[in-house]
This record gives C-alpha cells, structure tokens and sequence, in this order.
C-alpha cells in the first residue's frame, strides 16, 4: 500500500529540486518562476495527501485557493518580466542589480 | 454683608473687564466711566462698611464663599474675612485708586503722543490704562479681604501681574520693558519663598484657612523641623522668614528692592497707586495679618526688624543723589516702608499699619504732586531743569508741601504721628537688633528731612532753570489733577491727629492682631500717652524731630540760599565726596551685582550648558551622535543589499534550512 | 506490488525526473515543456489520491492556461540562449548540498516513522456513487463561500495589473481619433486665406 509518507518525501523531493534549480539559474528569470511554480504543486501535494488520508476535504480547498494564487502570481510575474524586458533588454538576473546597496 | 463685600471686589472687576475687553467700542469716555463708577461703588461701600465698624459695632465676617476643591482634608476656598484690619485696608485702598482714576483722566489725556505713530499697542491706550488700575484695584482687595492663604496668594500674584503691566504699560519703549521684566523677577524670588511659607503651612497646619491655623500655631511655638543630618530649625521661623522673603520682594526691602526705583518707568498714577500706595504696602498688611505667627519667633522678628531698618536708611541716602523727580520720590518710599516693616519687626504691628495708611495719602499725594509736575515740563523729569515752580502751579505747590511736611513728620501732620510712634516703639523692643534698629531709623529721619526737601526746594523755588519753551507754556494742570491732589492733601494733614489713639493706643485692632506680652511695646507706650497734644509736646524734645528740623533747615541752607548764589555748589560737592557719591549712585551695587553675577553667572552658566550640555553632550553625542551610529552601521550594512535576487533567495532558504534544523533537532 | 504502487511510482519516478529537467534545461522552452510533463504526471498522482477533480482542474487550468502563458512569453521574449547558461556548472555543488541538506532534513520529519501506513491507515475506498466535484463544491460555496469571492477578486486584481503593466501607448501609430474630428469648429480650427499687401516694391539694380 502507498502510505502517506511518499507522498510526503515526493513533495519534498519536488521542493529539494526547486530549490536548487533557484541556485542553478543565475541568468534566466522565467526558470526562477518555473521554480516557484514547482515549489508550490509540492505544497498542493502535501494538501492532497494529507486530504486523502485525513479524509477531510478542507485540504483540497486549500489547493484550490493556492492554484488561484498561483496562477494571479504567474500573470502578474510575467507581466512584470515582459515590462522590465522591454525596458532593459534583459532578463539576465545579474544585470538586475539596481537594489544594490 | 455678603453682598455688600462681594459688590466692593466686583465692580472694579467688571469696569476693568467692560473697559478691557470692549474698550475699542465704548470709547474713551466710556472706559473712563465704567471704571470709575465701578471703583466708586466700591469707594462708597468701604467707607460705609469702614464706619459700620467703627460706630456700629460691626460683627467679623469671616465666611468661605466657593469652595474650589477639598483634596486630602484641605480645602480650596474663595473667602472673605473682613474685620477691622480689613476694613481700614480697603478703605484706603479703594479712596487712594478712586483719587488715582480720576487723576489718570488728566494725566493720561494725551497719551497719544507717547506711542510712536501706527503703534497697534497704543491705538486703545487710555481704556486699556484704566482696565488694568481698576483689574488692579479688584486683585488688591482680594488680596485683603482674602480669609485663607490660598487666595492671599492669588491677589498677590494678581498684583504683581498687573504692577508688570502697568510698569511696562509704555510697550514701545526700551527701558519700560526692562524694567518691567526686572520687577517681575526679582519678584519672582520673593515669590518662591512666600510659596514655600504657604506650602509650609500647609504642611503643619494642613489647612490654609487664616482662622484654623491662627489657632493651632500655639501647638506649633517649639515644633521643629529637620532639615539635614541632625540639624533642626524651628517651624515657626522658618514659616515666618518664608513668609516674610515673599513681603520682601512685594515691599521692595534690601536685597529684593532694586524693581522699586526702576518701576518708576511706568506712568506716574500708577507709581502713586501701586508703587506707592498700595502693592508695596502687601508685605507689611501681610505680616500685620500673620501676627500670630510672628509673635511664636523671637528671630523671625529680629530677622525683619534689621532688614527693615536696612532699608529705611540706607535707601533713603541714595534718595539724596538722585536728579529723576519720581526716582527721589521712589527712594522715599522704599525708605518708609523700611520703617512699616521695623516697626511689625518690633511687634508695633498697629504702629506699621497706622504709618501704612498715613504714607498711603501722602506718599499717593506726592506722586501726583510729582506727576502735574511732570505734565506742566512737558514729561522732563530732571529736578536740575525745574526751579521756581510754585509761581505757576500754586496749588500744586502747596500740596507737594504738605505731602513733603507729612513725609518728614512735621510735628501735627499724619506722618508725624505714624513715623514718632514707630521709632518709640522700636526704642522700647526688646527684641535683639533694636538698638540698630533704633539709631538707623532716628538718623534716617534726617535723611529723610534733607532729601524731601532737597527735591522740594529744587522744584518749586530758586530761579527756573528750564528752556525758554518750557518755561512759556508752564501752568497750574487741569482741575481732575488738582482735585485728587487736595482730597489727598487733606487726609494727609489730619489722618494722623484722628486715628492715632484708635488704632495705636486704642482696641481697634483688639482681636484681629495679637501681641505677645513680652512684646507688647505699644501698649508700654501708651502709658505715656495722654493726648494728641501731649504726643506732639512729647515729640517736640524727641531726637527725632530735632533732626528732621536739621535736615530741613540744611536743605534750605543748600538748595535754597546757597544754590541760587552758586548753582554749581551741588557738583562741587560731588567731586568733594566723590567715594561716597560714588557709592550711593551705584545704589551699593545691588544693581552691579544682581547684573554681573547673578544675571551674568547664570548667563555663564546657561552658556556653558547650552554649549557643553545642549551642543556638545545632547545634540552632538546624543541626537547626531546616534543618527551617526545609524549611518555608520547602514555604510556597512547596506554592503549586505547587492540587489540580486539569488541574494536574498539564499538568505531565506538558509534562514528556512536553520529552522527545519531546529525543528527537527528538539 | 499492487498495481496502484505500480502507478504510483512510475509517475513519482516522471514527476521527479521532469522537475530536474525543468531546473536543467538551457532552453527555456523545453524546461516549460519538461514542466508541462511534470504537472500532468502529478494530476495522474492525484486521481490516486482521489482528487479528481482537482487533478482535471490542473491539467485544464494549469497546464491549458498557466504554461501556455509561459510558453507564449518564453517565445515572445528574444533571449540570447547561450548567455544565459555560462555559469551554470559553477553553482551545481551549493545547489546541490543545499539542496540535499533540505532533502534530508524534509525526510527526517515526514518520513514513514512519523507518517507511515501505521500511524496514516489507507482510508477506505470512496463508494461508487461518491462525487469529489460535488462534496468540493458543498463546502467551497457553503463554508468557504468569503475567501472564494475574496479568490475571485484577487484574480481581477491580477488580470487589471498584468494588463496595465503590459499596456503600452505607442505615439508611432498613426490613427484618427474621430472624437477630435467632430469636434473641430468652423473658424480657427480650419484653414483660412489670408490676403496681405504685398511689402514694398524689389528694386531693381
């Protein structure tokens, strides 16, 4: 039988990758994003599971509202990088360093 | 009664507060009349609340009339307390301001012509003059009538607000605001002794009614109070020297009496008024009313027995050099109320209150003899300039003679029976410091003598020795300036043959001052007394009238008979004594001292807090001190911000990394 | 091995793999594509955690509509590839030993000691006439009807700002506003002939 922890250890596998792909990627702000994106479909899947196996519906609500969420971030993240690539020509993150103190 | 006292407090307040605050709209006229019948209703109730004592047997009142607020069993009260103290108080009071309302019509006619042109101060000028001596009359008869400490002190400092008004009433000028601000400081000093008295009494008595703590300060006569280690000082004493520091200031007495002669910067009616007539005379009504205090410390009194007599001879010595007309006349007045505070030093309080009343008329009289005089020299005040006057002010003239012959004690005039009867008294105390108590004020009679009549002979006799425009346009001033004059003459010359035997031998003040036996000098004296008469016959082979004889005849030798053959005698005898003139035109220093070390040291002292303390301490290591912490500390943090976003990306995920750790470890 | 364990793994085994394709790809638009795998894989695990309709609900509305926006702003936006790579190899190590340290410390807590089969039985199968649709719906309009409107707003909110950052006025078009040609005035606003006198004569030399 599947048990609740590999569900757990593949999201947390999932999140172990995005993060490292954040280290990986210094110039392409879009596999930033992608990153992001991957970091939350292993939180969604920690909601599922836990729903599953708790048999309470509530978690599936919760991925509801984060898909939402996620999806508003999405458009509006790429909004944003069209806008600034039309500005700068670039979407190389170490040329955006115009916060540097 | 109530009504009738309530009346006499109020209805100067509301002719002051009518002529104030509407002066614009009711005009001159108006503002004359509101005052002036406001300050003749009371006149009006005070004679006859003054004769209700005197003839009818008048019970004590002494009632509270609005309680403010009661805090730890001590109430707040408004109150009157009006016995036969009171009553004389007020009479005088309110006769000499009346006298003083109506002189203000004549004197401040053309007060125009003292503000500079479109000066917003002065388009109202002559209403806002009468609301503040009419605000002035209301917060002195509270300050009389006042039955508890609390409002003692609201007229007090009512008084002294209105004095800084009116000393300063010239806004424009230079020397009126320094001299204003020089009252209301050294007043100030006096003032936080007389607090720190009331707060003693509040203290030990725990009320601030006169009545309760009049009778519980017999409990008190041997308390002592601690005051550091093992010290300890007598309660009494230490109330009674608070007290008498406050009447110090308000009574003009050495070292808080250098305010009296420069307030002489504000218009003449107020200088008879307030710094003549009646605020000055604060301090003496006050001690008079505390005598059932002061009689419990034997060196309280000591204290203001020398202080007193300080003042009566020494200030009157530098009345002798002095040229300014209303300065001569200053400098006597700080000279006489040295001898009122002698004489409450020597337990004659009746005696100071009596020589209060006489100087009251003819100090007032002599200030606005002063004043016509001033008006008709077109506002020169210099004695130098003047001469021969009585030829063209007549009736002025023969005023300022009476109030002069009252002043020096001319045996039949008011004074002399006031000032005779305090150098009796003071000869006869026990209390330790009479004797230098006694000589400095029998010398002083001399003094007294010759510089009255210094100034009197430099006015109106001699050869004129003003400038040919001056001299053309002198007259006699106009009837509502003689008028006060006579009126105030007049109380002058007979005050004193009516009410001595009353007020000093008599049970006039019976119940309302108390005597210790020991001290009981007036009613020695009065086992002499036999008469009016007989007091003047006694007076006649006295030291004190031979000197004054002396003084007079030596002024009439100098400023009369030799002055007009040599004119320049004066100045010779300037560079003859040029160490003492010296002495006596810096006024003993006070003045020097006040200005270099206590105004200069405490602006050395501010100085130096401000640039060590304020700049260096405060605003250089404090307030920049830590913005420049800040900045120093952001220069090298904001190294930490490099503005990439895998930066701050890492940091979290450390920071998330630590976390899970410490979760994961407990 | 049941079957279901049988799916469950090799969809895990095509999740995993896809997200570090997605993480390691040079060209953009094969990591969009690598994700698009991974996301359909996922919804594949979650019909076996019977959410279904969540699982349609990510194929149809995450991979419909989300990664196509990537894919369309990946094209649009002309990158230069080979830049954007250079310094990949330098921080595979930390990416890599942060990465395993999370992984580590992620398994230590939700690992099958704390969160097995013994502590989590596998519930029982839902009924043949049960519908996830329905019971999300219950509970989504009854218990959760106010964050749900509040979900709908911020979707607005997205779809308001992501036009206005887009949004651009280009003053190089040339078109006709016909407001302003109605409102043009008989007068000023047209051309008039304006006869002057002609200024002084040329003289001829």
């Amino acid at each position: 039988m599947i048990a609740l922890s590999d569900f757990l250890i593949l999201g947390g596998l999932l999140f172990s990758i995005a993060v490292a792909g954040i280290f990986l990627n210094r110039k392409n702000v879009i596999i930033l994003l992608m990153c992001i994106e991957l970091m939350l479909l292993a939180v969604n899947m920690n909601f599922v599971a836990f729903s599953h196996f708790l048999q309470d519906t509530a978690g599936q609500i919760y991925v509801f509202f984060i898909l939402t969420v996620a999806a508003a971030e999405a458009a509006i993240g790429l909004a944003i990088l069209v806008v600034l690539f039309r500005s700068r020509q670039t979407i190389n993150v170490q040329d955006l360093d115009t916060l540097k103190g | 009664m109530e009504n009738v006292y309530l009346t006499i407090v109020l209805a100067p307040l509301l002719g002051s507060i009518i002529a104030g605050f509407f002066g614009g709209s009711i005009g001159r006229a108006g503002a004359r009349w509101v005052t002036i019948i406001g300050v003749g209703i009371s006149t009006l109730l005070s004679l006859y609340v003054l004769k209700l004592f005197i003839f009818d047997d008048q019970p004590v009142f002494n009632q509270a009339i609005y309680t403010w607020m009661v805090t730890d069993g001590i109430s707040f009260e408004i109150g009157f307390l009006v016995d036969k103290l009171t009553a004389l108080m007020i009479a005088v009071v309110t006769f000499v301001s009346l006298m003083v309302h109506i002189y203000t019509i004549g004197y401040m006619a053309d007060d125009e012509h003292n503000w500079p042109k479109d000066s917003l101060a002065g388009r109202n000028s002559y209403q806002r003059f009468f609301s503040y001596i009419s605000l002035f009359t209301f917060s002195m008869l509270m300050l009389v009538m006042s039955n508890n400490f609390l409002q003692l002190f609201f007229g007090w400092e009512a008084v002294g607000l209105v004095s800084y008004l009116l000393i300063g009433f010239w806004s424009t000028r230079e020397s009126a605001i320094f001299a204003n601000l020089k009252a209301f400081l050294v007043n100030r000093v006096g003032d936080f002794g007389f607090i720190l008295g009331i707060a003693a009494i509040g203290m030990y008595f725990s009320s601030m009614d006169y009545a309760e703590v009049f009778a519980k300060a017999p409990e008190l006569a041997d308390a002592r109070m601690p005051v550091w280690g093992d010290t300890t000082w007598s309660v009494m004493t230490v109330i009674c020297v608070l007290l008498f520091i406050g009447a110090m200031g308000k009574s003009a007495q050495v070292p808080l009496h250098v305010w009296l002669p420069d307030s002489m910067e504000g218009p003449t009616p107020i200088s008879a008024l307030i710094h003549a007539a009646t605020m000055v005379t604060a301090g003496i009504f006050m001690v008079a009313r505390m005598s059932p205090l002061y009689e419990l410390s034997e060196a309280a009194l000591t204290f203001v027995m020398v202080i007193g007599a300080t003042t009566a001879f020494f200030m009157g010595l530098v009345g002798l050099v002095q040229n300014d007309i209303k300065r001569v006349v200053a400098y006597s007045t700080l000279s006489q109320l040295g001898y009122m505070i002698t004489a409450l030093g020597a337990s004659a309080y009746a005696a100071g209150i009596f020589h209060l009343m006489t100087h009251a008329f003819f100090k007032a009289l002599l200030f606005l003899a002063a004043g016509s005089v001033i008006i008709a020299m077109h506002h020169n005040q210099d004695i130098r300039h003047m001469g021969g006057l009585r030829r063209y002010m007549p009736i002025t003239w023969i005023t300022a003679l009476v109030g002069s012959l009252a002043l020096i004690g001319f045996p039949g005039f008011s004074g002399f029976f006031s000032k005779d009867a305090i150098i009796e008294a003071v000869a006869l105390s026990r209390v330790s410091g009479a004797g230098y108590a006694t000589l400095l004020l029998t010398l002083g009679v001399f003094i007294t003598a010759l510089y009255s009549f210094r100034m009197y002979f430099l006015v109106f006799h001699g050869r004129g020795r003003m400038d040919e425009h001056t001299r053309h346009h002198l007259h006699e001033s106009p009837p509502v300036v003689w008028v006060p004059l006579v009126l105030l003459a007049i109380p002058s010359v007979i005050i004193g043959w009516i009410a001595i035997e009353p007020l000093l031998f008599g049970d006039w003040f019976k119940d309302v001052i108390y005597v210790a036996p020991e001290h009981a000098v007036l009613a020695q004296l009065g086992e002499h007394y036999h008469g009016q008469w007989g007091f003047i016959l006694h007076g006649l082979v006295a030291w004190p009238f031979w000197l004054a004889m002396a003084g007079l005849g030596l002024a009439a030798y100098v400023y009369w008979y030799l002055h007009a053959r040599r004119p320049q005698l004066e100045d010779e005898l300037r560079e003859r004594f040029a160490w003492a003139y010296r002495v006596l035109d810096r006024k003993y220093g006070f003045d020097d001292f006040n200005q270099t070390v206590l105004a200069g040291g405490s602006r050395g002292l501010g100085e130096t807090l401000w640039s060590a303390g304020d700049r260096k301490l405060i605003d250089g290591w404090i307030v920049n001190g830590s913005a420049r912490a800040v900045g120093w500390f952001a220069q090298r943090a904001r190294h930490l911000q490099t503005g990439y976003l895998y930066h701050y990306a890492i940091a979290m995920i450390l920071g998330l990394v630590v976390l899970l750790a410490l979760f994961v470890a407990l | 091995m049941g079957f279901e364990k049988f799916l469950f793994y090799v969809f895990a085994a095509i999740t995993v793999v896809s997200a570090g394709m997605v993480v390691t790809r040079r060209n953009p638009v094969h990591a969009v594509l690598y994700l698009v795998l991974c996301f359909a894989a996922t919804a594949v695990l979650w019909m076996l955690l019977e959410a279904e309709f969540l699982a349609i609900v990510l194929v149809l509305v995450y991979v419909g509509a989300v990664m196509v926006l990537f894919l369309f702003v990946v094209m649009m936006l002309d990158v230069d590839q080979a830049a954007l790579k250079a310094q990949f190899i330098r921080f595979l190590p930390l990416g890599l030993a942060i990465a395993l340290v999370m992984l580590a410390l992620i398994v230590l807590v939700v690992g099958p000691a704390n969160f097995g089969l013994e502590q989590f039985a596998k519930p029982a199968p839902a009924p043949a006439d049960y519908s996830n649709t329905e019971s999300l719906g219950k509970l989504l309009y009854t218990v959760y009807v106010y964050p749900f409107e509040i979900a709908s707003v911020i979707l607005l909110v997205a779809i308001v700002a992501a036009i206005r950052l887009t949004l651009r006025r280009r003053p190089d078009t040339k078109y006709i506003d016909p407001a302003k040609q109605v409102r043009v005035r008989k007068g000023p606003d047209r051309i008039r002939i304006v006869k002057m006198p002609v200024e002084g004569k040329v003289e001829a030399e």
